[in-house]
């Protein structure tokens, strides 16, 4: 039991913390500590995820979590994540006048289910990170409770969150139902005799469960009010690491317990309807944090581009991408965060609130043209060479048709991207200066996340490390069509 | 493999025709004299005062909530303390007594949580 502890020290350092935290909170409310103690546990975690990265792979509490490898990485991102979100929530949630003690304690606690997620081996410990993480999160989106809007989104969230968990629980139902394991080594034999309808059935829920909480078209719907409503750090933290968790999870059952062409099909279907779903809905957008949530939409269609190629180069890409897709967000809502605080023109969030910003604040100005090209996938930042790693494997499985449509997506994309910084830039700033706000400072916190995510993007646009250490995490060659009928 | 299960759906069938056979019975051929006391709202207990539909502090939610925490403590205490003896005769005893300890204390952890925050205090 001391080994399985250590060999997820991350995991434990962080429930205790969480636990900690709370009766730290019951006793000191509001302290300055409290957000500390969160981030510093969190940092624990992500240099033991980090160190772990190059070790060997294994499994922990009977198999239940795996350890090192991809569950590393995708630990590491979560962690990351975790400890980005929790410096910029602090003076946002002071700014709102919310800085309450509970919110770093469900952060962490998210963060607990996150870690389970990412590096499950077990369908029952999906399940449990899954629960672990949304509940967290349905609270999360919701704590301003004096807000309407606020109220409204979490209980959006909540209400089909818990629908889509149904969904889910049932597949898991069927699967075990079928092959009589949870384990996913061991459910690869119900692919190998062909499956049945139950088995398929329970896929195919399965699938559903996953593809919700990925905001995958046509079960976004929840995305962009759930964005919208809660505080803008949160909401980069739902945006980043619930999906990471989400995809590691998916990735892992694709890879381990479904290996089989049959996926190729139908994840390439979602794919394009999400890709075109989310860009086509963003143009419209006035408000930038759902313009945002749009746009998360679409990168979770890019990457079930990858995975829908069922090639191991894929699912590496799409971890990669992940990791891209985590430090562009991060910092644009992070961005989006600091803008909030100008005036009422800034707290509604609409694209007109971010004129001139860019002459008045160039830091926030110029740091927003990074995440912006990134995002819309130009070189030599890592967006691109993202977009790279998931379309390339796609042209290499067969889906020539997948990568166009792909493509043509993000050049869609660069529309309402680059959209944002003619609003920052071109007009001028007299005719900006109407509109501001009265001034105000930058806490030195969050411009150092922020500056640190621009160079974060500019030095993974220019190195291909990372796709090769995310390759080792798989057998090469391809796993999609070894088996199925 | 649905086969299986036609006994069940046989009973089941059985349960919910019985039980609207009876109600419509009772319904036709019993008895119907009416009267005050018959149709009270606690036919032998108090009168009823005022109407129900008032309103009520929410702070009962709290109690509800530490209520089920509690009682789903229960749920994992029971079959933990029946299987004790065999855990101790396996030689996994201390172990096991500290998993739950570590149980309670989590527990625990919430109502102090819960204390503190005045969950507890009604004004």
């Amino acid at each position: 039991m001391w080994g399985d502890m250590a060999a997820t020290l991350s995991l434990v350092i962080v429930s205790l913390a969480g636990l900690a935290l709370v009766v730290f909170d019951a006793f000191n409310n509001r302290h300055v500590a409290t957000p500390w103690i969160a981030g510093l546990a969190l940092l624990a975690g992500f240099i033991f995820e980090i160190v772990g990265l190059g070790g060997p792979e294994g499994t922990a509490y009977s198999d239940m979590l795996r350890t090192g490898g991809s569950a590393a990485f995708v630990n590491a991102l979560v962690l990351g994540s975790g400890v980005l979100t929790v410096i910029l929530s602090v003076p946002y949630l002071k700014k709102i006048g919310h800085n309450i003690g509970e919110v770093y304690a469900l952060i962490l606690f998210a963060t607990v289910g996150m870690l389970v997620l990412g590096a499950a081996n077990n369908l029952i410990a999906v399940f449990v990170g899954l629960e672990t993480m949304s509940i967290c999160l349905y609270i999360l989106t919701g704590f301003v409770r004096s807000e309407s809007g606020s109220a409204e989104s979490a209980l959006k969230y909540f209400l089909l969150g818990a629908f889509s968990t149904g969904f889910f629980l049932y597949g898991i139902a069927l699967l075990y139902g079928a092959t009589g394991t949870m384990d996913f080594s061991a459910m690869k034999a119900g692919v190998e005799d062909g499956g049945g309808v139950m088995f398929w059935g329970g896929v195919s829920l399965l699938l559903v469960g996953f593809l919700f909480k990925v905001s995958a078209a046509p079960f976004h719907m929840w995305t962009p009010d759930a964005y919208q409503g809660a505080p803008t750090p949160i909401a980069g933290f739902m945006a980043t690491a619930s999906k990471t968790a989400a995809f590691g999870a998916l990735i892992i059952i694709l890879y381990k317990a479904l290996p089989t062409e049959r996926w190729t099909d139908v994840l390439a279907v979602f794919a394009v309807i999400t890709m075109v779903v989310g860009n086509i809905i963003a143009l419209s957008q006035q408000n930038v944090k759902r313009m945002l949530a749009y746009s998360s939409i679409a990168h979770a269609g890019y990457v079930l581009v990858g995975l829908s190629s069922g090639l191991v180069e894929g699912y590496s890409g799409a971890l990669f991408y992940l990791m891209v897709y985590v430090i562009m967000n991060i910092g644009a809502f992070g961005v989006v965060a600091l803008l909030e605080w100008d005036g009422k023109e800034g707290s509604e969030q609409t694209l007109d609130s971010l004129a001139g910003v860019g002459y008045r604040k160039p830091l926030l100005g110029w740091a927003m043209v990074v995440f912006m090209f990134s995002l819309s996938g130009f070189p030599p930042l890592a967006g691109f060479l993202g977009k790279w790693a998931v379309f390339a494997p796609a042209v290499d499985a067969g889906l020539v048709w997948l990568a166009i449509i792909g493509v043509l997506a993000s050049a869609v994309s660069a529309y309402y991207y680059l959209r944002v910084l003619v609003v920052m830039f071109m007009k001028t700033e007299t005719e900006a200066s109407s509109k501001l706000a009265d001034s105000f400072t930058i806490p030195r916190s969050s411009a150092a996340v922020i500056v640190l995510c621009v160079i974060l993007l500019f030095v993974f646009g220019l190195t291909t490390s990372v796709i090769e250490l995310t390759d080792g995490f798989f057998q090469s060659g391809s796993v999609a069509t070894v088996l199925g009928p | 493999m649905l086969s299986d299960f036609i006994p069940f759906f046989i009973q089941l069938g059985i349960a919910i025709g019985l039980s609207f056979t009876l109600l419509k019975a009772a319904a036709l051929i019993g008895p119907k004299r009416a009267n005050v006391i018959k149709q009270g709202t606690y036919e032998s207990g108090m009168d009823p005062i005022g109407s129900a539909h008032q309103r009520y502090s929410v702070k009962f939610y709290l109690v509800a909530m530490i209520f089920i925490v509690f009682d789903v403590e229960i749920v994992f205490l029971y079959p933990w303390a029946v299987s004790f003896r065999e855990f101790i005769a396996a030689g996994v005893g201390p172990g096991v007594l500290g998993v739950i300890f570590l149980f309670v204390i989590i527990l625990a952890i919430g109502l102090v949580y819960d204390i503190k925050k005045g969950g507890l205090e009604f004004d």
